[in-house]
């Protein structure tokens, strides 16, 4: 996948371990060799699970700016094809999700088997002798999944996903308690865009600093017992740097593991809630759907573009240097009650996309860093907040405090190395 | 007591008097519009009906929609401040329901957006289901703004459609 020929920026005057020159944001070299030198040689995020759920079940996505198709086949297997005829390029596949048996393409005809394979060329005769329709699959890419979430990697020789993840998939595991028992399944998304750069986005993900003063709109909007677990500066959150980008940022900490604690009171917000519940369910059950309602106490930032972030799967896709696309996916529990998930999805409305209390007051203040990252290219971007108090666990990861920029660091770590490579 | 239909002259004053009062931010008297039970809904799947069952961008009762409104006037969102002006036409209505006490009516909108140097436009069928209050006068049971790129990539939406 690499094209060698190609130039590529010098970016090690650009940064050092704590900071780094704006051009990130505001360079169209570094953003054109981003997509290659990043996104074409790790893993990327493209779909969970439940988007695809039954045989011939497809979604549209990207990796990096190629346009690709997730889809299962008959047999259950996933595959991640690149949306592109093998003819003359036109894409299979304009709807961002369905179901279907093949992959015709609109131009000429050539069609497709769910798992690639090049099935029939309308008016066969001119090709005679010089198709061979074998060596014509759809390209398809490396695909791994780990709890749910779906990945896919142009790079056949790259590490397996879960050595990739590695520490990450504690997280994941701890995540998905919020089925409360049941399998988690999408809800929906909210879908915005914002003109700036997606790393700005990626390390808003890991940036419990902002909150108090860009989210103080929506912490006057909730009751005062959300205020008080919302109130993350002061609740003895940290951030762990978790390797190969990732990291976790815990800003409840006694909502790390939803399994643990069930008997602790049960929120006023969800007194009406337990109350419906407990129509239909035992009192343990109660409990564990009641206090895996609200999300998991972190935001577990995956490199490059994908987070599990409280009650929802966060998935950044860049456009171009100065633009964004945000998918904020909502999650709840398959076959679960329906009064837990409308509980979800009220929450996710009152926070999340682009009519939210808190998305909005995010995308403004990303759009005034991309704005004044125009001005004097020389002044760094300060990655340094929490160094002084950071400290290095038995197994050797870095932690810092819950405001500490540590996150960053590891995502800009993990960016430099592949950026270099 | 009347036993007339509602007319869509009556029912298009009503909208138009709401239009006006969000494009020029008199929150109170549009608080006092709604019947208790009201939905304002702004929803993504252009199909949904079952709102309350489905993610939508909002789906706000009386309690949300004062929400709403204190974020639009206390000055602490930055997104909100300073709120972006708007102007919203509303056209091509049409009665789809109508009884003395009840009706539903759906119109086109299509409102501008001014903020900070960027103007945007975004397009909707608003949909009302409205009522007779014990007063004699309409009021809103239930607004749905069916935006024409619901499932596509908005951007902020810092003031009430």
């Amino acid at each position: 996948m690499t094209s060698t020929a190609e130039a590529s920026p010098d970016i090690r005057p650009l940064i050092q371990s704590d900071r780094a020159k704006t051009t990130l944001y505001t360079d169209p070299e570094i953003f054109k060799a981003e997509m290659r030198k990043v996104f074409e040689n790790t893993w990327v995020w493209v779909a969970h699970e439940s988007e695809i759920a039954g045989p011939g079940d497809f979604k549209t996505a990207q990796v990096g700016q190629h346009p690709v198709i997730v889809v299962r086949d008959r047999k259950g297997v996933v595959h991640v094809h690149v949306n592109r005829c093998r003819h003359r390029a036109a894409t299979l596949c304009e709807v961002p999700k369905g179901k279907t048996s093949s992959f015709v393409c609109p131009y000429h005809g050539w069609s497709y088997g769910l798992e690639g394979a090049l099935r029939g060329v309308p008016y066969e005769t001119g090709y005679e002798g010089v198709l061979e329709k074998a060596k014509f699959p759809l390209r398809s890419l490396r695909v791994e999944h780990y709890a749910g979430m779906i990945f896919a990697t142009f790079r056949d020789d790259i590490e397996p996903l879960v050595d990739y993840l590695g520490p990450a998939k504690k997280w994941m595991d701890l995540f998905m308690k919020q089925g409360a028992g049941f399998p988690v399944t999408t809800l929906g998304e909210h879908k915005f865009r914002f003109p700036g750069n997606w790393k700005i986005q990626l390390e808003n993900t890991t940036d419990a600093y902002h909150f108090p003063l860009v989210h103080k709109s929506f912490l006057t909007a909730v009751d005062s017992e959300t205020q008080t677990t919302l109130d993350m500066m002061n609740n003895g959150g940290f951030v762990e740097d978790l390797g190969n980008g990732h990291s976790v940022m815990v800003m409840i900490p006694e909502l790390i593991d939803l399994e643990d604690n069930l008997e602790a009171p049960i929120p006023e917000k969800f007194k009406d809630l337990a109350a419906e519940l407990a129509k239909d369910y035992s009192d343990l059950e109660v409990r564990r759907i009641v206090r895996a309602v609200g999300g998991s106490g972190f935001n577990l930032n995956i490199f490059p573009n994908v987070a599990c972030s409280m009650a929802f799967f966060r998935v950044l896709q860049p456009i171009a240097v100065e633009e964004t696309e945000v998918r904020h996916i909502a999650i709840g529990m398959k076959g679960g009650p329906a009064a837990g998930n409308r509980a979800r999805m009220r929450l996710h409305e009152f926070f999340q996309g682009p009519m939210g209390f808190g998305s909005p007051d995010d995308a403004e203040v990303w759009d005034r860093v991309q704005h004044g990252a125009q001005g004097d290219h020389d002044l760094w971007l300060m990655l340094n907040r929490g160094l002084p108090q950071e400290t290095t666990m038995p197994d050797g990861t870095r932690r810092g405090d819950v405001s500490s920029e540590t996150g960053m660091r590891a995502a800009y770590a993990q960016w430099a190395k592949m950026m270099a490579a | 007591m009347t036993t007339e239909a509602i007319t869509l002259d009556e029912a298009m004053a009503l909208t138009w008097y709401e239009a006006d009062l969000l494009d020029n931010a008199e929150y109170d008297e549009w608080l006092a519009m709604w019947t208790p039970d009201a939905h304002y809904v702004v929803p993504i799947e252009p199909g949904a009906v079952d709102f309350e069952n489905t993610l939508n961008y909002a789906y706000d009762d009386h309690s949300m929609r004062k929400k709403r409104v204190d974020r639009l006037r206390n000055g602490q969102s930055v997104s909100t401040s300073p709120v972006a002006r708007t102007i919203r036409l509303q056209s091509r209505f049409r009665i789809l329901k109508s009884d003395a006490d009840t009706c539903e009516l759906r119109c086109a909108q299509i409102l501008t957006e001014f903020r900070r140097g960027r103007e945007r436009a975004y397009t909707a069928d608003v949909e009302f289901n409205l009522v007779r209050g014990d007063d004699g006068k309409l009021k809103i049971a239930r607004k749905v703004v069916r935006l024409i790129n619901s499932t596509d990539a908005l951007t902020g939406i810092g003031y009430i459609l």
